[in-house]
């Protein structure tokens, strides 16, 4: 193949560190899950990546399995946080720093 | 290969990386949260295809189909429902300007890290796994992928329509209205 | 290389001029039928037999004046058009039209009558398909009003609900024929000896009715009629933008009819036509059904559509799917 593994790598991590800034630095709670997804993208793409150059398809299993079980939890998430919003009326995070209630 | 696919190749990869890379800055960036969703949705795209340059079809499909046409609409779905706008001001600046500062200088180390360890990486000689493209081409990727799902892996792809169902029931609970 | 790059460009090209010529004359074609089915004489006076009217629709839509309303979110606003018909028309790249041909000898190798044969077809046109539902949630959604923003959350829950079933329909199909390439359904068809809706029956009238709801087409057009909901989605659009919006649903329509055409009725299969004209017979009656389907039925209110969709349909499609399994297993 033409484009070679590291390229692959380098896109995945690069696009990984993207996510990290964006869970650590916005406040909005949900531009943070974004971010989250943005990073599980990115190992699916590592996943693909070494499975196409080990000829091997356990990889792509395995992103098949994070597939789904990121949609699961997308899908709770967002009942959470709108469970959240109904009460608080807030997605800023710095306001959601109480346990109670 | 010939001249022409790999040149074809080489620069169908860089447009995607570069797509993808522009629109996660964007998602991380934007002050509306709609238009951070749509750029996740041209990021998981580009990754759809880049999938598909990695000769791994099945799952290009799947990307687009599952995270593409319905992850990120239940994302745009609630944005919708909370009647989210504009932010006013994302990062606070310029309280925490030591605090970004920092944290961007963390993100460039790490990536450079990240870097360095996939330049090194050294494949395995032989022939890996076995499932070289001559054998998806001819037997198909989906049926390969299919078998190796219903044999090798059939408890975890139980588990994980278990883990659906209990999703399901979740949200359903947790977003319902109380009646008091 | 150069060579497979201009062919599939003239088969785009094509394909494309062909799919928006339909388009425009499906407008005339829908407002003939359902004009014979009310006993009136639908369009008459613009041109022959009123063949000139989408052209005048056209040319009316055309120089109409564009509004923007001024609270509108200005890109979303200007891109959800496009973003409902850009998938209608790329869903049909892998539609087969015909067998093979060598365009009357000019060509070296015979050329298959479809864009392209991706290996994982079907499952091609349900992801280009879910991502129709953006335009219309957007639309919705930018055009910063209420009765749009209702209309559009609707009119997508409606789709991604009745996809679901849309998918498992064909699952049945897909183990009869052993592949996911709409080309070799077709050539199973053709090796079955029979098309597929005969073994297929449930299936196909599942399909056909998630068809009808997924293209937003009566019965199931709660979300943009004009009598509820003030017409929904696309209140707030005009001109060609609102023109995008229609040519976007009718491409959908065509392009579902194709696929039922493919799926479930042998494709362009057929004894002495050339087999293009086989397809489009084939295509014209599904949509003719589609049409009839308008004149006829009552709409469904919004809950009992999705009631249908998730209660009724879906438990449908996997018994389908599931017989279907089990009379696999048992002859083999």
């Amino acid at each position: 193949m033409a484009v070679g593994l590291p390229a692959y790598l380098v896109l995945a991590a690069i696009l990984f560190v993207i996510g990290v800034a964006g869970v650590v630095t916005r406040r909005n709670i949900l531009i943070i899950f974004m971010s989250v997804e943005l990073m599980m993208n990115a190992v699916n793409l590592t996943f693909v990546a070494f499975s196409s150059f080990l000829r091997a398809l356990d990889g792509q299993v395995f992103v098949f399995f994070i597939l789904v079980v990121a949609a699961a939890e997308v899908v709770v998430g967002l009942a959470i946080i709108y469970a959240i919003f109904r009460h608080r009326e807030t997605v800023d995070v710095t306001d959601m720093n109480l346990m109670k209630g | 290969m010939s001249g022409a696919a790999s040149l074809m190749e080489v620069a169908l990869f860089a447009v995607l990386a570069l797509v993808a890379i522009v629109a996660a800055l964007v998602v991380i960036t934007h002050r509306h949260p709609v238009y951070s969703a749509l750029c996740l949705v041209i990021t998981m795209l580009s990754i759809a295809f880049l999938f598909l340059l990695l000769r791994s079809e099945f799952l290009w499909v799947m990307q687009i189909t599952v995270y593409a046409g319905a992850v990120m609409v239940l994302f745009l779905f609630v944005i919708m429902l909370l009647d989210l706008r504009r932010e006013e001001r994302p990062w606070r600046f310029p309280e925490n300007r030591l605090q970004v500062g920092v944290g961007t200088l963390l993100a460039l180390a790490l990536v450079a890290e990240l870097i360095v360890m996939a330049v090194a990486v050294r494949l395995p000689g032989g022939a890996g796994g076995g499932i070289s493209p001559e054998v998806v081409a001819a037997q198909g990727h989906t049926q390969l992928l299919g078998r190796l799902l219903y044999t090798e892996y059939v408890f975890p792809f139980e588990v994980t329509s278990v883990i659906l169902l209990v999703a399901i029931v979740g949200a359903m609970v947790l977003a319902k209205k109380r009646v008091e | 290389m150069l060579g497979f790059l201009v062919l599939s460009l003239g088969k785009i090209v094509v394909v494309f001029g062909c799919l928006m010529l339909t388009v425009a004359y499906m407008t005339w074609v829908e407002r003939k039928v359902i004009s014979d089915f009310q006993v009136r004489l639908g369009p008459t006076r613009v041109g022959p037999f009123g063949l000139l009217q989408p052209i005048a629709d056209g040319i009316k839509l055309f120089f109409k004046e564009d509004l923007i309303p001024s609270q509108v979110d200005r890109t979303i606003y200007l891109l959800a058009p496009a973003l409902s018909l850009a998938p209608a028309l790329i869903a049909f790249a892998v539609i087969p039209f015909g067998d093979t041909t060598t365009l009357f000898g000019l060509l070296p190798a015979p050329l298959g009558m479809h864009i392209t044969d991706i290996n994982v077809g079907v499952l091609y046109i349900f992801a280009i398909s879910s991502l129709g539902v953006y335009g219309i949630v957007l639309a919705g959604w930018a055009s910063n009003s209420k009765y749009a923003l209702l209309g559009g959350l609707r009119a997508s829950a409606q789709m991604i609900s009745y996809e679901l079933s849309m998918g498992l329909s064909i699952v049945g199909v897909v183990m009869m024929a052993g592949s996911l390439s709409l080309v070799d359904i077709v050539k199973a068809q053709g090796e079955l000896g029979v098309w597929f809706i005969v073994p297929q029956a449930l299936g196909f009238c599942i399909f056909f009715c998630c068809a009808l709801a997924e293209t937003n087409r009566a019965p199931f057009d709660l979300p943009e009629a004009e009598t509820e909901l003030v017409a929904g989605f696309h209140v707030e659009y005009s001109s060609m933008k609102f023109a995008m919006f229609f040519m976007a649903e009718y491409a959908n329509m065509i392009t579902a009819a194709a696929l039922a055409t493919t799926l479930f009725l042998g494709g362009w299969r057929g004894p002495v036509l050339p087999p293009v004209v086989w397809f489009l017979l084939k295509v014209f009656a599904v949509l003719y059904v589609f049409i009839w389907f308008r004149a006829t039925l009552p709409r469904f209110r919004y809950d009992q559509l999705m009631a249908f969709g998730w209660k009724r349909l879906l438990p449908l499609a996997l018994l389908n799917a599931l017989v279907t399994a089990a009379v696999i297993v048992g002859v083999s």
